[in-house]
């Protein structure tokens, strides 16, 4: 089957959700106190009501709710996410300076996670109860059970401040003029620290589920048929217990592509990295409701993608699951 | 002849905590060159652990402590790992119970046999097609070619089973040990493979350590027979001699609880019918929300018309995949049938809505066919047979008397309603399940394979069971099994399903002795042993007169 028509059909099979998250975010924004005229109002230092009536006009938010979910959807056909209220531009140019820097972010930590956690995974299984094994499964239990941004702030400590040898925060040196391959060090130097402290969360969960995985599948009939074969150790892990013990881990990449996107908002803020997450922590301060709602629109269709891309990888691996079906 | 393989006083002990202390008690046993050796035993035996002692392939924890496995002169349980890794598979070939976890699910089956050769020798690709293809038709697979490409889940069971042979014979060992080859295989698909077995060890002549449980398989097969019991030989000797003349009480115990392929001789099945289904359909349909032409439709059962009359019991056979089940499942509406009337009494079970089938359900009970996947692990023993009743209305206190009566009813000891589950074996928990059953005093009983997860010896005793209970408690029964042998024990009537659609009915005499369909034949041609068990019966028949005391 056409991979193209599966993911329009995909996506039409996700469009209900995706209005139930929007219509259930925008009146969840209507109960909170204020809105973006009131937070307009605060900066600028006060004004009178007539100007506040005069900007809410201006924003369309002088009418019912009902009607402005009602006016949001109908511009979202057209493919339009309407107007950033505080930074005066339209919500989709601005998601899309923001959104590099996380999609960066978020695929080399997911990579690292993945194939940091599938190797040591393996590592584990294969020395179980011996001390690789311990080692490796106490330092992911203490990875685990840490929260991410005291990993950031010491690694800050440590790294930028102590040795000087990364800096602190920012996606590159600003007003450096690098071009090229130049920028391109430049921006690795400046996500080295962000990167591992995102991956290192996700990192101790694949490697729990390598583990577990690795040796479920080494308990299988057709291990055992392997080394009844003649197959060394090593010969059997690549050809065949990998494969197989692979497959839950892919299907975790699919779970966790929501929750990387959280726990990018904490990272970008403790890095200071311009990217959407705090670029959604941002708009909800300032109540800029469609700046807000365009974040989640894009995460949205981002969760989905991701999912799409690990059913189609699904497939490929396992046989038994035609991706066409 | 000397010998191939000498098992020399071998000892393998079991983990602390175990049932016994060693899985391997002493076995001293020698394989010729040419011959078919069958180990049986139960399950317990050790004789699976024998076949990993020899290949070194033995579970964590389990090691051979004493004696000698030599082949060909060289001790194996004295070699180093590597060079052990070049006897497996290239001095040793194995087979394996399950066909269709024994291969790897996700890589083809022609790259997994290819495999074979590139561990071993140093052949180029196109060779290694060559013989792979080769040993494809050797094994008689039906498209070779086709075979190369296929994963596993797109073979059927035999044809799985013949790509392990295949692999198993690539590199042309001297001994091939096959652990339960047909175990989990249809009963037609069963006499093909040993019918292939048998071929290719006589074209090859190699020796074949064959483990297995079933006497009529070693019927059909063995050249010389091993009998273990808890980890010791217990009686060796040429086939014919084994199950013939058995010497060792043990053994004929064993072969005495092979149920003959003998008919009983019918209840009189007067009285109407207390269950009667009248063109019951159970259709499954899978397909997505936006795919029209995938949606496939798998007619599970079609259109069954069956009467059960009061106080006689009625066999459904097939293989697997036949619908008997579905059935099964349909009449105690575990599954809503899709068309067609069971009518117990007066009442139409299939047009009952849910809630008014609950209040019907102590009318119509099932037993279930594995005994240790269906009581709930956390409850009492006690508590899960006097659930039933609870549910019904009877006071706490009332029904746990009974299940004590029923414990004693189905040979259990009353004080064990105290325990859990995982106190009991295999054959008590299935007396446990039957309890249940029996503890709403059902009108029908419905038992769903309720012998084929136990031990010959025990499946007699709870076949045994099951007969006194019906004498005794006037119960009707539908007896679901796909072993020809059990059927011919128990059953007054035979109806026969293939394909969810009932081919034959008949009574048990009549349809051993004079199949009307085709399929009925070919089910009764493939019991193994079906030779050695007419001889067995003639013997029994003319032994009967002879019993009878003169005068």
């Amino acid at each position: 089957m056409n991979i193209l028509l599966l993911a329009l059909r995909r996506l039409a099979a996700s469009l209900p959700t995706l209005l139930i998250i929007l219509a259930g975010l925008f009146l969840l924004l209507q109960l909170a106190p204020g809105d973006t005229v009131d937070a307009l109002m605060a900066q600028i230092g006060g004004g009178d009501p007539a100007t506040a009536k005069e900007l809410r006009h201006y924003y369309g938010l002088d009418i019912s709710a009902l009607s402005q979910l009602a006016r949001y959807f109908l511009r979202l056909i057209e493919f339009d996410l309407g107007q950033s209220a505080i930074y005066g531009k339209p919500v989709a140019s601005v998601i899309a300076e923001r959104l590099p820097v996380t999609l960066l972010l978020m695929s080399t930590s997911l990579c690292l996670a993945f194939a940091g956690g599938t190797a040591l995974g393996i590592l584990a299984a294969r020395n179980i109860d011996r001390w690789p094994d311990t080692l490796i499964s106490t330092v992911g239990l203490i990875f685990y059970s840490t929260p991410s941004f005291w990993f950031g702030l010491m690694g800050i400590v440590l790294f930028a401040i102590t040795f000087g040898w990364l800096p602190a925060g920012g996606f590159e040196e600003v007003g450096s003029g690098l071009t090229g391959l130049a920028r391109v060090i430049d921006i690795a130097h400046h996500l080295v620290l962000p990167v591992v402290t995102l991956a290192l969360i996700f990192l101790a969960t694949y490697l729990r589920i390598m583990r577990a995985s690795m040796l479920e599948v080494r308990g299988l009939d057709f291990v055992r048929t392997a080394r009844a074969k003649g197959l060394g150790e090593t010969a059997i892990v690549i050809r065949h217990a990998l494969r197989n013990a692979l497959l839950p881990m892919v299907t975790l990449v699919g779970l966790q592509a929501g929750t990387m996107l959280g726990g990018s908002v904490v990272v970008e803020s403790v890095f200071a990295l311009p990217g959407l997450g705090r670029l959604a922590y941002e708009s909800v301060v300032q109540r800029d409701l469609n700046t807000l709602l365009g974040i989640v629109f894009v995460s949205a269709l981002l969760v989905i993608a991701v999912n799409f891309i690990v059913d189609l990888v699904y497939g490929q691996l396992d046989p038994r699951i035609a991706a066409g079906r | 002849m000397s010998a191939l393989l000498e098992i020399d006083d071998l000892h393998v002990r079991l983990p602390r905590g175990a049932d016994r202390e060693e899985a391997l008690a002493g076995v001293t046993l020698s394989l010729v060159p040419g011959e078919i050796l069958c180990v049986v035993g139960e399950s317990g035996s050790g004789k699976s652990m024998l076949a990993n002692a020899i290949m070194r392939l033995l579970p964590a924890g389990v090691e051979a402590t004493r004696g000698r496995i030599s082949l060909g002169g060289r001790d194996l349980l004295r070699m180093s790992e590597a060079e052990m890794r070049r006897v497996r598979g290239a001095a040793i070939g194995m087979i394996f119970q399950e066909p269709m976890t024994a291969l790897n699910p996700l890589r083809r089956a022609g790259d997994q046999v290819a495999e074979m050769f590139r561990v071993h020798t140093d052949f180029s690709t196109r060779q290694i097609r060559e013989r792979v293809l080769a040993l494809f038709a050797e094994v008689r697979l039906p498209d070779p070619e086709a075979a190369l490409q296929a994963y596993a889940h797109e073979l059927s069971g035999g044809q799985r089973q013949r790509v392990m042979i295949a692999m198993a014979l690539a590199l042309q060992p001297a001994i091939l040990i096959a652990d339960e080859p047909t175990t989990a295989l249809d009963v037609t698909t069963q006499a093909r493979i040993l019918d292939l077995i048998r071929d290719i060890q006589r074209r090859r002549g190699m020796a074949i350590l064959f483990i297995t449980h079933d006497f009529g398989v070693v019927a059909e097969i063995a050249d010389r027979v091993v009998v273990m019991r808890a980890g010791e030989l217990v009686e060796e000797g040429a086939a014919d001699r084994v199950l013939n003349q058995p010497q060792a009480p043990y053994t004929r115990a064993l072969i005495a609880a092979v149920p003959p392929l003998l008919p009983r001789p019918p209840r009189q099945a007067g009285g109407a019918p207390i269950l009667s289904l009248v063109g019951v359909s159970k259709t499954y349909r899978s397909g997505g929300l936006f795919s029209r032409r995938l949606r496939r439709v798998t007619h599970a059962v079609r259109e069954v018309s069956l009467d059960l009359p009061k106080g006689t019991t009625l066999g459904i056979v097939g293989e697997s995949g036949s619908g008997k089940s579905t059935l099964a499942r349909c009449i105690v509406r575990l599954l809503d049938p899709d068309g067609g009337n069971i009518l117990l009494g007066d009442t139409d079970l299939a047009a009952l809505s849910r809630r008014a089938m609950r209040r019907q359900s102590r009318r119509v009970q099932m037993v279930f066919q594995d005994p240790f996947a269906s009581l709930n692990p956390r409850r009492r023993a006690g508590e899960l047979v006097a659930q039933g009743p609870m549910l019904h209305g009877m006071k706490r206190d009332a029904a746990l008397a009974k299940a004590r009566d029923l414990f004693a009813l189905v040979g259990l000891d009353p004080s064990a309603v105290d325990r859990f589950p995982h106190e009991f074996s295999g054959g008590q928990r299935q007396r446990i399940g039957l309890a249940r059953a029996l503890a709403l005093e059902p009108d029908v009983l419905i038992a769903d394979e309720p012998v084929s997860a136990l031990d010959v010896s025990v499946q007699a005793q709870v076949l045994a069971l099951l007969d006194e209970l019906r004498d005794r408690l006037g119960l009707s029964m539908l007896f679901i099994t796909h072993d020809l042998r059990v059927a011919a024990k128990v059953c007054d009537r035979i109806a026969v399903m293939k394909d969810g659609a009932l081919i034959e009915v008949g009574a048990t005499a009549d349809v051993f002795r004079a199949p009307q369909h085709d399929y009925t034949r070919a089910l009764l041609d493939a019991v193994p042993g079906r030779d050695w068990s007419r001889r067995r019966e003639s013997a029994i028949l003319s032994a009967i007169p002879a019993a009878i005391p003169a005068g």
